[in-house]
This record gives C-alpha cells, sequence and structure tokens, in this order.
C-alpha cells in the first residue's frame, strides 16, 4: 500500500500544536471490513473526516459487460453480500423491466418472503455488530442466533447461505422445497419474541441510550441534500420507503406501516431498525399465508436479449435506495449496468454526522450506518 | 478460465450496430434505437419553455421520463429542478461510453422528488476532454458520485472541490469503464511490472 499522499490531508500538512491525525483502518473491527478513516483530532474532538474506500474494488460493473444479462446475476450477491437476496431482486427486476415483463404470481410472493426474511437477517447482523462496537457483548450472539434461523430457510432453498442467487431474471431459481411454508412461519413465531428480548438488553439501557442520543445526528434536510436513504432517512422523520412509494414485486397488496422516528440520532435509527424488522415479519406472514399455486418462471427466452434502450429500476434495500441504470444494445451482453449503491452513498454523509464529536463515537455513527465494504467498493 | 473475454472488452463481437440510441428513424426489423416516445405534461412543457433549445429532446421509456440536454444545461436544469419542483435528491450520476460516437459519452443525472414521488433522468453528451461543470453547488451528494465518474470515465468535473479517484487506487492508469480499457491488458501490464514474468492469461 502506499504511503497516504498528501492530497487526502488539508492543504497545510503542519498541525496546530493541539492537533493529532489518527488513521483508523484499513483493517480495524469496527470498521465493519475494510473502511480506512483518516481522522484529523484536536484531542478527543473531531474536526475532520477522510474516508478512503476501495480496498474491496472488484469492478462489478466492468465485469457485467462482459457476460450475458443472465450470467452477470450471480455476482450481484457478492456486493452486500449480508444482503444478497434484495441485490438479486433488483437486478432481476431491472432486466425485467428492460424486457418489459413481469414474474408470475407465485414467484412474486416467494421473492417477498425471502426478501424480507434477508431484510431481517442484514438488520440482525446490523444490531449484533453496532452493539459489539459500543461494548454490548451479548447482543451479538442472540442477533447470530437468530439469523441462523433465516440461513437456514435460505440454505434449504438453494442451497447457499450468504450469496444465494436465489432469483432469476422472470422468476425464481427453484420451486419451494417440501416444508418451507412451515419453516418460514415457524420464524415467524419464533422471532418477533427474541426482538422484545434483545430490546429489555438495549433500548432502555442506559449506558445504551448514553452512547447512541443525539449522537450522529442527521436532518431529514441534510439527508435529502447527501441522498441518504434507508432508516437513516426514516430515523429523521421522513416517512419514505420504496416498498410503500413505488411498490413492485406486489408491496402493494400487503398491509405493514413505515416506522419513522423524529430525531435523526444513532438511538432512532436504532428504533427504527427494530421496529422494521416486527414489520418485516408481519410481510413475511402475509405472504406465506397465501402462496398461489403456478409456475415460477415467466415466459423468458432461453437467450437474454433485451431491446434497445435503458432504464433505471431501485428496490427498497435494507441499508436504503438500491438502484440498478441498466443499459441495453440490442445484444445478449449488458451495455452498461451502474449499480446505485445505498451504502457508498450513505457513507458520504459520515463526515458530517462526526464532525465535532468525540473519537468513540465515530464507532457508533459508522455502526449506525450499517455500511457494507463490499457494496461500497464493488 | 471459462469465460471468452473478447478483445479490447468492447461492447459486442459483432460487427459495430449504430450505437446512439435516440432518433426514432424508421429501422429496420429489430429497432436499434431506444423506442422512445415523447413526454409531455406540464413540467416537460416548463422545462422547455425555460430552457430552450438547450433541451434536445424530452422522451419516455417503459414509462420512465428522461431529458436529452446540452452539456452546459445540466447543472442549470438541476438547479431548476431542485428549486422550482421539487425535486430534492439527486439519486446518482453516471456515463455510458459510446466509443465510435464522436460525443463519446452520455453523462445521465437522476433526480426524484419526494413530494411528486417521480423520477426523472437528464443525459447530457460529451465529447472526451470536455469538462461538464460540477454539481455539487446543487447537490451535496454529487461530490462522490462524480469522483466515481473521474475514477472510472475519466470525465473530470470543472469546479469540484476534490477531484480524485476514489475506489481505484491513486496511481492508476487507465479508466476502467471505458469501452476501450481491456481488463486482460490490465492484467498482463499489472504481473509484469509487479511480478516481472509473463501473465499466462
Amino acid at each position: 500500500m502506499k504511503a497516504a499522499s498528501d492530497a487526502s490531508m488539508p492543504d497545510s500538512t503542519f498541525l496546530d500544536s493541539t492537533e493529532l491525525v489518527l488513521n483508523m483502518g484499513p483493517q480495524h473491527p469496527s470498521t465493519h471490513g475494510v473502511l480506512r478513516v483518516i481522522l484529523k483530532l484536536d484531542g478527543e474532538k473531531i474536526l475532520g473526516t477522510d474516508c478512503v474506500i476501495g480496498y474491496l474494488h472488484r469492478g462489478v460493473e466492468k465485469i457485467a459487460e462482459n457476460r450475458t444479462w443472465a450470467q452477470f446475476n450471480p455476482y450481484v450477491d457478492r456486493m452486500d453480500y449480508v444482503a444478497a437476496v434484495s441485490n438479486g431482486l433488483g437486478y432481476c427486476l431491472a432486466v425485467e423491466k428492460l424486457l418489459n415483463i413481469e414474474a408470475p404470481p407465485r414467484a412474486q410472493v416467494v421473492r417477498v418472503i425471502l426478501t424480507e426474511l434477508n431484510r431481517v437477517a442484514s438488520h440482525l447482523v446490523w444490531l449484533g455488530t453496532h452493539a459489539l462496537d459500543i461494548g454490548a457483548i451479548t447482543p451479538v450472539f442472540y442477533c447470530f442466533r437468530e439469523r441462523e434461523e433465516a440461513l437456514n430457510i435460505f440454505e434449504k432453498y438453494c442451497g447457499a447461505r450468504l450469496t444465494t442467487h436465489a432469483f432469476r431474471i422472470g422468476g425464481l431459481q427453484y420451486e419451494t422445497y417440501e416444508g418451507f411454508e412451515q419453516d418460514v412461519k415457524a420464524f415467524c413465531d419464533m422471532f418477533p419474541p427474541k426482538v422484545d428480548e434483545y430490546e429489555a438488553l438495549l433500548t432502555g439501557n442506559r449506558i445504551w441510550k448514553g452512547r447512541l442520543t443525539n449522537v450522529g445526528v442527521l436532518t431529514a434536510d441534510e439527508c435529502k441534500e447527501y441522498g441518504v436513504t434507508g432508516p437513516l432517512l426514516r430515523a429523521a422523520g421522513v416517512k419514505w420507503d420504496l416498498r410503500k412509494a413505488q411498490p413492485y414485486s406486489g408491496y402493494e397488496k400487503y398491509d405493514f406501516e413505515i416506522p419513522i422516528r423524529q430525531n435523526g440520532d444513532t438511538f432512532d435509527r436504532y428504533m427504527v431498525r427494530m421496529q422494521e424488522m416486527r414489520q418485516s415479519v408481519r410481510i413475511i406472514r402475509q405472504a406465506v399465508e397465501n402462496i398461489p399455486e403456478g409456475p415460477i418462471m415467466g415466459k423468458v427466452a432461453k437467450v437474454i436479449k433485451p431491446p434497445v434502450g435503458e432504464a433505471y429500476v431501485s428496490i427498497e434495500a435494507p441499508k436504503g435506495e438500491l438502484g440498478y441504470y441498466v443499459v441495453s444494445d440490442g445484444s445478449t451482453q449488458p451495455y452498461r449496468v451502474r449499480v446505485r449503491p445505498p451504502s457508498f452513498v450513505n457513507l458520504q454523509a459520515l463526515d458530517r454526522m462526526v464532525r465535532g464529536a468525540l473519537v468513540a463515537d465515530i464507532c457508533a455513527v459508522i455502526g449506525t450506518l450499517d455500511i457494507v465494504l463490499g457494496e461500497v467498493d464493488r | 478460465m471459462a469465460d471468452e473475454q473478447k478483445p479490447g472488452g468492447e461492447a459486442a463481437g459483432e460487427p459495430a450496430k449504430p450505437s446512439p440510441p435516440k432518433p426514432a428513424a424508421a429501422a429496420p426489423k429489430p429497432p436499434a434505437t431506444m423506442a422512445a416516445t415523447p413526454w409531455e405534461n406540464d413540467l416537460a412543457r416548463e422545462l422547455k419553455e425555460r430552457f430552450g433549445d438547450r433541451i434536445g429532446e424530452t422522451s419516455t421509456y417503459l414509462g420512465q421520463n428522461f431529458i436529452v440536454a446540452k452539456p452546459e444545461a445540466a447543472v442549470p436544469i438541476l438547479e431548476y429542478l431542485k428549486l422550482e419542483a421539487d425535486f430534492d435528491y439527486l439519486v446518482d450520476i453516471t456515463a455510458v461510453d459510446w466509443p465510435k460516437r464522436p460525443e463519446r459519452f452520455d453523462l445521465v443525472y437522476i433526480v426524484y422528488s419526494f413530494p411528486r414521488n417521480e423520477r426523472v433522468r437528464i443525459k447530457t453528451r460529451i465529447s472526451d476532454g470536455y469538462k461538464p461543470e460540477t454539481a455539487v453547488g446543487v447537490h451535496l451528494t454529487a461530490n462522490w458520485l462524480e469522483r466515481e465518474v473521474f475514477d472510472m470515465f475519466g470525465i473530470e468535473f470543472a469546479g469540484h472541490p476534490d477531484m480524485r479517484r476514489i475506489l481505484m487506487p491513486e496511481d492508476w492508469q487507465g479508466y476502467p469503464l471505458r469501452k476501450d480499457y481491456s481488463i486482460i491488458q490490465q492484467d498482463q501490464r499489472w504481473v509484469q511490472e509487479n511480478l516481472g514474468i509473463e501473465s499466462g492469461q
């Protein structure tokens, strides 16, 4: 690795006698991957930050141009690998838009079930690691215990736990397995009391509140200014969720709420995500009750050749708006696939959130951003 | 390695197709251009009135509206949309490379309006070396998004506060998402420079 060039620092390399530059990462347990943050400090106070990213850049968008439309499908799972199902859904929906087709009803319902299960699994990773960063050891074991149940369903469905490749362009990769519905229902029964358990550990906990309240505040206007979406935006009081605003995959048929909070601080984002897990279970319950019979694949040619054109399709991923801008030149390969990653865009607001805060707060703020570096760097 | 790489990472192995996506000329069997239809509503009319011939076309494709504008009009349009039409959220900035076209890049801005629940794309065509104005003054999100476009396509934004690479290392050669950037060449060079041997690729 190269030494940090001066370009990444403020103009003057000479610091005041009270100032200090601290390098955090890329190998640091609370940066959730290979994020490097260069902090300029005055004692304990953060004067400014510079994020160095790209350590996990694999050139996903370039790979897309060298694969066929269907071949690229598994690659998207490797971006946000804790929410692989959402990535796959977004990509499939984008290509389906280009082809102007829709997945059959059965496929849509199973897609919703798996995507919501994945949202729960993703939020559990967030909660466990976030709590660990703050110094609470127990929640991570609880969270991973329940996440295991969700991953088991994925494993039984498609053989993979993390990079699932659950969907195909036009429908599902596999028919559901014998006992799928029972497993999903069992999860729905098991899970809500566990959320109560996490909340009993954390919500009223004095240390937890002390470390999170009024830390990393991002107001609604700042969120819009920085393009920040997902739970961060909702914790700032904006009732906006793409599942409601621009429903896809039949989300308009389910009865659920968008949890919001008003302060836009780290504690509110915690509360929003806890509520979202409950709402996800609510959606899954409704979906699993009536999975329609029928085919799992729409009419899609073996060789996918979308007509010349372009489309932008986005979904509400666990981390925010995940968009795919796809351009077809009429051939069997994507001409361009652009991924609009929520983690990348949200991470940009880090500087605004931690300026003036204390060094210890940056761990809380990185945790609450819920970034996955695989998606930031792609 | 099971994947067949095309030389030079060109778009398609077949003989070059006319790539420009627009003008709806009467095309033979499978239309080689995007079958977009005109987008006409109050907003489209307002924009055309306001920006005149700086807006080339307002179209819609698959229910998604887009504007094709002159490069110098992009930021004023973003500003107008933000201040006058509530498009307060810049979703994305990206580019598409069409190397056979004289104006080589499509620079694409996607904006969304919370009150209207509506998305619009603004597309401009720019040639290699043209420096479009930065949108950071209108939307702060543009900062990293433009840095990524610079990193991947080599499009430099004039007036950007911090125009340097973001995902690739600072000393990286070339711009990976240009169509003439070959991933095989890239690999060979790296192996030669860093390992001092010939790459097996």
